[in-house]
């Protein structure tokens, strides 16, 4: 049985197809077989992330629709041989998804691979919905901004109630706080709200915080996951998001500025 | 207050004033998804039939729905016009 993880937030742009692509690529670069699936139908971005898009045949539709199978419709990473992904449609429009095909397309998947990926679009439309609906887990990412901010928490009261495990009476999903565009230079002058503050407002568990970084750009630029940028910051972080979900105790980073006065006069990124 | 204490204070301003506005916003929002359904239907059809008695405008009725444990609470608040001429 696979578990299923939604990457989701409400808001839009706020680094869910980023976080699909780095925490696939690093559960199975840590020797799990993981599937990613884009549920952005229309407007389909994962391939690009993850750097496939050329080799993007048959897409998430067409396995619902019975016109292509799953093995021909997954595409095997790259970099990874235990990741595959399932990218969107890019001329379909949201309705193409329905509730007892994706149903269909996840039970399939659970019988092969040990973890499933869903990148939730933005909004609380049709393709959202069916990106949490199956899901075991749910990484919430969240900006340090009041829209983001508040937008999860609509997010959060939906996963409780419009789940299957909520309309199951299941245990409910689980829900993780990702933090992610996290500037500690602007947390310390006052200008963005802490981690302690989203925190306390949301009441989540922190996975952990990505900081914003330039390193996500020049990975999208080149359409490998961040994650693989082992020597960046936001790298970093996605591996000891990848390293905590998975049970390993990881003290966070990247929440105190510690580049000092000089730290900022001599360089450092 | 100190200098110190001042130049803190200053600086912290806009990402304490986010978080005091989310905690309100949240706090209200968390309520009212988690009303029931039929809340502003409700809410339309007495209005409806109140009007046929007494003149009273849309916001001159509330209907306030509260969950304390596993008691639920339908608190209704009618403002009735100072005007008694506006009564039939
Ligand atoms: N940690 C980060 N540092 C800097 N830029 C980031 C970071 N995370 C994401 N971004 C940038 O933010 C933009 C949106 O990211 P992404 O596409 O992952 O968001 P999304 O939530 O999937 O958006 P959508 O809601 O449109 O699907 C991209 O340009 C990405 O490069
Ligand atoms: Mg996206």
């Amino acid at each position: 049985m696979a578990r299923i993880i939604v990457v989701t937030s409400g808001k839009g742009g706020v680094g869910k197809t980023t976080t699909s692509a780095a925490i696939a690529m690093g559960l199975a670069k840590k020797g799990h077989k993981t599937a990613v699936i884009d549920f952005d139908v229309g407007l389909r971005n994962l391939d690009l992330i993850m750097g496939c898009e050329r080799r993007v045949v048959y897409d998430f539709i067409n396995v619902i629709n019975g016109e292509a199978s799953l093995n021909q419709a997954l595409i095997k990473d790259k970099n990874c041989n235990l990741l595959y992904i399932l990218a969107a449609s890019q001329t379909r429009d949201k309705d193409a998804l329905s509730q007892e095909g994706v149903g269909k397309v996840l039970d399939d998947l659970s019988k092969d691979f040990k973890y499933i990926i869903c990148d939730s679009p933005a909004g609380i439309e049709r393709g959202a919905h069916l990106a949490m609906y199956f899901a075991d887990d749910a990484f919430v990412v969240t900006n340090p901004e009041v829209s983001s901010v508040r937008d999860s928490d609509r997010m959060l009261g939906i996963l409780s109630s419009k789940s299957r495990r909520a309309e199951q009476n299941k245990e409910p999903i689980k829900e993780y706080l990702l933090l992610t565009r996290y500037s500690p230079e602007r947390v310390k002058l006052g200008e963005m709200l802490s981690v302690e503050d989203v925190q306390e407002i949301l009441s989540l568990h922190l996975l952990g915080v990505v900081p914003e970084s330039k390193s996500v750009l020049n990975a999208s630029n080149s359409g490998i996951p961040v994650i693989l940028d082992e020597k960046s910051d936001a790298g970093q972080a996605y591996a000891d998001i990848v390293a905590r979900y998975l049970g390993e105790n990881k003290p966070h980073r990247f929440i105190d500025d510690k580049k000092g006065f000089f730290g900022k006069l001599f360089g450092g990124k | 207050m100190s200098l110190l204490d001042y130049f803190k204070t200053s600086k912290t301003s806009s990402a304490s004033l986010a978080k005091e506005r989310l905690q309100i916003l949240v706090a209200h929002e968390r309520v009212s998804n988690n009303q029931p359904m039929y809340l502003p239907q409700l809410q339309k059809e007495l209005l409806d039939v109140i009007q046929k008695y007494v003149h009273v405008d849309k916001d001159a009725i509330s209907v306030k729905f509260e969950q304390d444990g596993n008691q639920e609470t339908l608190e209704l608040n009618i403002m009735l016009p100072d005007d008694t001429t506006k009564r039939f």
